[in-house]
C-alpha cells in the first residue's frame, strides 16, 4: 500500500465512502453508547435494577445490558441501595478497581442522600465517598427512571473532551 | 408448664408470669446459670434450644436480657427475663447453649451489656472501629461523630 499522510485530499481517494467528524464525537459516541454497568446491587434498587436489565425494560436498548461481574470490565457504577457505613469501604474499593474512564449513578433516595435512614449506620449520601454523574431520586426509582438516569448519563458523555486524557 | 416450673424451681425464680399464652420467668442474675442449667437439663423441662437472646435498655439505669428456650420434646415456650443495673455483669450462658455465643456478642456490641465467662466477647455487627453502643437510650440517633 502506497505511503500517505491522512487528513487533506483523502477525500480524492476513498470519494464519498468515508465520513470525518472529530475524534471527540466518534470517542464519546463509542464511550456513551456502551456504558457496561458493574454487577452489583445493594438493596430493593437492586431490584428494580434487575427489572431495568429484563426484556419488559430491556436496557440493551441503550447498550447497556452487559452487567460486568469484575469491576475490572465495567465503566458505570450504580449505586442501586442503602450504603451502610459497614459496606462504605467495599463500595468505595469496588469504585476504586474501575479502570476510567468511569462513571456512577446514585440510584434512588438512599444512595442519593441516605433517604429515610437519617441513622449512624447508613451514610448520608454516597457523594461522600466519591464523585457522582447522574443522581434518580425514588424510592425505589422505577425502571423508566433508571433508563432515564442512563440518558442523562449518555447526554453528559457526549459534552466530554478526550483532550488533556490519556487514552 | 406453669405447674412444674413453680414446683421445681419455685424458690429460684422471682416471678412466673403468664400472658397470650405465653410464660415469662423472672430470675436474678445470681440464678441465672442455675436456672438455666435446670431448664435445659432437667427431664420435665428439657429446653434444648435456646431460640433467641436478646437485650433491652430500660432506661433508668436498667438493662434487661431476655432469653426464649424451645423445649421439643414438650412442645412449648418460655422466656426468662433477668434485669441488671449498668456497669454490672451477667454471667455467660454459652457454655449450657452454644447458640448464645453470637446473641450475647450482639447485646454486648449494641447495648454495652457484659457477660463474664463468654469465650470470645467482641463487637459482630458494627464496623472496625466502632465506639458507643447504639442501642442505648442515650445515644445519638446520627452517631456520636
Amino acid at each position: 500500500m502506497e505511503e500517505r499522510g491522512l487528513g487533506m485530499g483523502i477525500e480524492e481517494y476513498l470519494g464519498d465512502t468515508i465520513l470525518t467528524t472529530s475524534l471527540d464525537k466518534v470517542v464519546n459516541w463509542a464511550r456513551k453508547s456502551s456504558i457496561w454497568p458493574a454487577t452489583f446491587g445493594l438493596a430493593c434498587c437492586a431490584i428494580e435494577m434487575m427489572a431495568t436489565a429484563a426484556s419488559r425494560y430491556d436496557i440493551a436498548r441503550f447498550g447497556s445490558e452487559v452487567f460486568r461481574a469484575s469491576p475490572r470490565q465495567a465503566d458505570l457504577l450504580i449505586v442501586a441501595g442503602t450504603v451502610t457505613q459497614k459496606m462504605a469501604p467495599i463500595v468505595k474499593l469496588i469504585y476504586d478497581q474501575m479502570p476510567n474512564p468511569k462513571w456512577v449513578i446514585a440510584m434512588g433516595a438512599c444512595a442519593a442522600s441516605g433517604g429515610m435512614f437519617k441513622s449512624y449506620a447508613v451514610v448520608q449520601g454516597v457523594d461522600a465517598l466519591f464523585p457522582v454523574d447522574v443522581y434518580i431520586p425514588g424510592c425505589p426509582p422505577r425502571p423508566e427512571a433508571l433508563l432515564w438516569g442512563i440518558i442523562k448519563l449518555q447526554e453528559k458523555i457526549e459534552r466530554e473532551t478526550i483532550r488533556g486524557t490519556t487514552l | 408448664m406453669k405447674e412444674e416450673l413453680t414446683t421445681h424451681l419455685g424458690d429460684r425464680l422471682a416471678a412466673v408470669t403468664e400472658a397470650c399464652g405465653e410464660l415469662t420467668i423472672t430470675v436474678l442474675p445470681e440464678q441465672l446459670l442455675a436456672v438455666a442449667r435446670q431448664l435445659r437439663d432437667q427431664e420435665v423441662f428439657a429446653f434444648t434450644f435456646l431460640s433467641d437472646l436478646t437485650g433491652v435498655d430500660c432506661a433508668a439505669g436498667a438493662l434487661e436480657v431476655v432469653y426464649h428456650l424451645l423445649s421439643m420434646k414438650h412442645r412449648s415456650r418460655v422466656r426468662i427475663k433477668v434485669r441488671i443495673n449498668r456497669g454490672t455483669e451477667l454471667p455467660s450462658v454459652a457454655g449450657i447453649w452454644p447458640a448464645a455465643n453470637w446473641y450475647e456478642r450482639e447485646a454486648y456490641d449494641l447495648l454495652g451489656i457484659t457477660f463474664a465467662g463468654h469465650p470470645d466477647l467482641k463487637r459482630i455487627l458494627t464496623p472496625d472501629g466502632f465506639s458507643g453502643h447504639p442501642l442505648r437510650k442515650e445515644y445519638p440517633l446520627r452517631g456520636e461523630k
